[in-house]
C-alpha cells in the first residue's frame, strides 16, 4: 500500500478507534448506547441539508447534532423508555434519505456518510478528530467519577450538591459532536460498530471499571488496524468489513 | 447533642400527599427508627429529605453544612457493569476499614459476580460509611442473613458513637428494637 496515500485516512479513523469504544463504555454506563446511533443520524442529515444550502457539510453535521445533544435531554424528560433516541435516529435516517433521493448533489454525500469515506479523508478530517478526540478523552477522564456515581447513587450525587450540567446537558452535546465527526470519517454504521460493540464485549469480560476501559480500547483498535488492511487488502469498503470483524468478534467472546 | 435534622407537621408525597403530619428530630449521635406499616410513607420521607419528593405542607429543617447520605431500597444498577467493590468505595469515598471478614477479601470481584447479600452489604457500606453527618437508611436489613444483620447493628452504634445521625426506616422490628434510641411509629394516610 502507498504509506503517503493512505497514512492521513489510517490516523483519523485510529483517532476515532480510541475516542469511540471509551465513549461508548460511559453510554453504555448510562443505557444511552441508542442515542449513539441517533447522532449519527442526525449529523447525516445535517450535513446533506448544510450541502444543499451552500455550507460546508460538517459545519452542517456538527450544528444539527449539536442541537440534538443540547436538546435530547429535553424529549428525554418527556419521552420515556428511550423513545426519543429513537425518534431522533428515525427522524435523521428519514431526512437524509429524502434529500439523497431528491437532490443528486447530495446522493453521492448521502452514500459516503452511511457507507463511510476513510480513504477519502484529508488532513482537513484528521485535525478536528484528533483534537476533539483528545479534548474528549480528558474530559471523560475528568468527569468519570461524577458519571459513575450519578448512575450508581444518584441520591448521593444529588445530596453532594454536585453540579448537574456537566453529566447531562455537558455529556450529551460531547457525545454528539463526537459521533458526528466520526460518521464524517467512518458512516453512521463504521462508527456505531465502534462505539456499541466493544463497550459491549469488554462489560462482559472485565473485572472492573478501568479494566473495562482498556478492554474496549484494545478490542476497538485491533479490531480497527485489522479492518483497515482487510479492506484496502481485498479491496473493500472499509465500513462494512469493520463492522463484520466486529460482529465475529463478539460471536466468538460473547 | 447538636440537632441535625427536624420537621415540624411535615406532609410529603409524590402527586399528593401520602403521610400524616409529623414532628421529628435526629440529633448526632443519635439512631432513630421510623416504622410503619406498608403504604404509610416512610421510603417518601427519606426522598423528602434527600429532596426528591414533594412537601405538601409542614418544614424541614437542617442544620447548616449537615452532610446527608441516602441509601434506597432498590440495589443500585450494578448487574452487567465492570464495577469492583473497591472501586465502588472509593466512589463514595467509603473506607472499607471494618467490613466484615466474609466481604472484605472479596472487594476486587465485579459486584454482579458477588452474592445478592454480599452485593446489597456492600452497596450499603458504601454509603453508610460515605462522609456524612446524617445517614438515612431505607430497609437496610434487607436480603441480609443473621451475620449481616448483626454486623449492621454493631456497625451503626458505632457509627453514632462516632458522631453521625441515624435515621433507619425498616419492618425488622428486631433490628429497629436492637439498634434504635427512640422509634417514631407512622399511622396510616388519612389525607385523600
Amino acid at each position: 500500500m502507498s504509506t503517503e496515500l493512505f497514512l492521513i485516512p489510517f490516523l483519523t479513523g485510529l483517532a476515532c478507534a480510541i475516542v469511540l469504544p471509551v465513549l461508548g463504555c460511559y453510554l453504555r454506563l448510562r443505557d444511552e448506547w441508542l442515542a449513539a446511533l441517533a447522532y449519527s443520524h442526525v449529523a447525516a442529515a445535517g450535513a446533506l441539508l448544510a450541502l444543499l444550502a451552500g455550507v460546508p457539510p460538517v459545519l452542517g453535521g456538527l450544528s444539527t447534532a449539536a442541537l440534538a445533544g443540547s436538546g435530547r435531554r429535553l424529549f428525554a424528560q418527556r419521552l420515556s423508555g428511550g423513545a426519543s433516541d429513537a425518534l431522533l435516529l428515525v427522524g435523521g435516517w428519514a431526512i437524509a434519505v429524502l434529500l439523497a433521493a431528491n437532490a443528486p448533489m447530495a446522493e453521492r454525500l448521502g452514500h459516503a456518510l452511511f457507507d463511510g469515506q476513510l480513504y477519502f479523508a484529508s488532513s482537513q478530517e484528521l485535525w478536528p478528530v484528533a483534537s476533539g478526540g483528545l479534548v474528549v478523552l480528558f474530559a471523560l477522564r475528568a468527569l468519570s467519577s461524577r458519571l459513575l456515581l450519578a448512575r450508581v447513587y444518584p441520591d448521593l450525587f444529588r445530596l453532594r450538591g454536585l453540579s448537574a450540567w456537566p453529566i447531562q446537558v455537558g455529556f450529551d452535546l460531547m457525545a454528539a459532536f463526537t459521533l458526528a465527526l466520526a460518521t464524517m470519517s467512518l458512516g453512521v454504521m463504521g462508527a456505531f460498530a465502534l462505539v456499541f460493540i466493544p463497550p459491549w464485549l469488554a462489560f462482559r469480560r472485565a473485572a472492573n471499571w478501568r479494566s473495562g476501559l482498556r478492554w474496549a480500547l484494545a478490542i476497538g483498535v485491533l479490531a480497527y488496524v485489522a479492518a483497515f488492511a482487510l479492506a484496502l487488502g481485498l479491496d473493500q469498503p472499509f465500513g462494512p468489513v469493520l463492522a463484520l470483524l466486529l460482529v465475529l468478534a463478539g460471536l466468538l467472546v460473547a | 447533642m447538636s440537632l441535625l435534622l427536624r420537621t415540624e407537621k411535615l406532609v410529603v408525597g409524590w402527586q399528593q400527599p401520602a403521610t400524616q403530619p409529623l414532628d421529628l428530630s435526629v440529633a448526632a449521635g443519635e439512631i432513630v427508627g421510623l416504622t410503619g406499616p406498608n403504604g404509610v410513607g416512610k421510603s417518601t420521607l427519606l426522598a423528602a429529605f434527600a429532596g426528591r419528593a414533594k412537601v405538601f405542607s409542614g418544614r424541614i429543617e437542617q442544620s447548616p453544612g449537615v452532610r446527608l447520605a441516602l441509601q434506597r431500597q432498590d440495589v443500585p444498577p450494578v448487574v452487567g457493569m465492570p464495577l469492583s467493590g473497591r472501586e465502588l468505595l472509593a466512589l463514595t469515598g467509603a473506607a472499607s476499614d471494618g467490613l466484615p471478614t466474609w466481604l472484605a477479601g472479596r472487594l476486587d470481584i465485579r459486584l454482579d459476580r458477588l452474592s445478592g447479600g454480599q452485593r446489597h452489604y456492600l452497596t450499603l457500606w458504601a454509603v453508610l460509611q460515605a462522609p456524612a453527618d446524617l445517614v438515612l437508611l431505607d430497609e437496610p436489613t434487607n436480603n441480609l442473613d443473621v451475620a449481616g444483620v448483626a454486623h449492621l447493628t454493631e456497625h451503626l452504634r458505632d457509627r453514632a458513637a462516632a458522631g453521625a445521625g441515624i435515621l433507619v426506616v425498616s419492618h425488622d422490628t428486631a433490628f429497629v428494637d436492637a439498634v434504635c434510641d427512640r422509634v417514631i411509629g407512622l399511622r396510616g394516610s388519612d389525607v385523600d
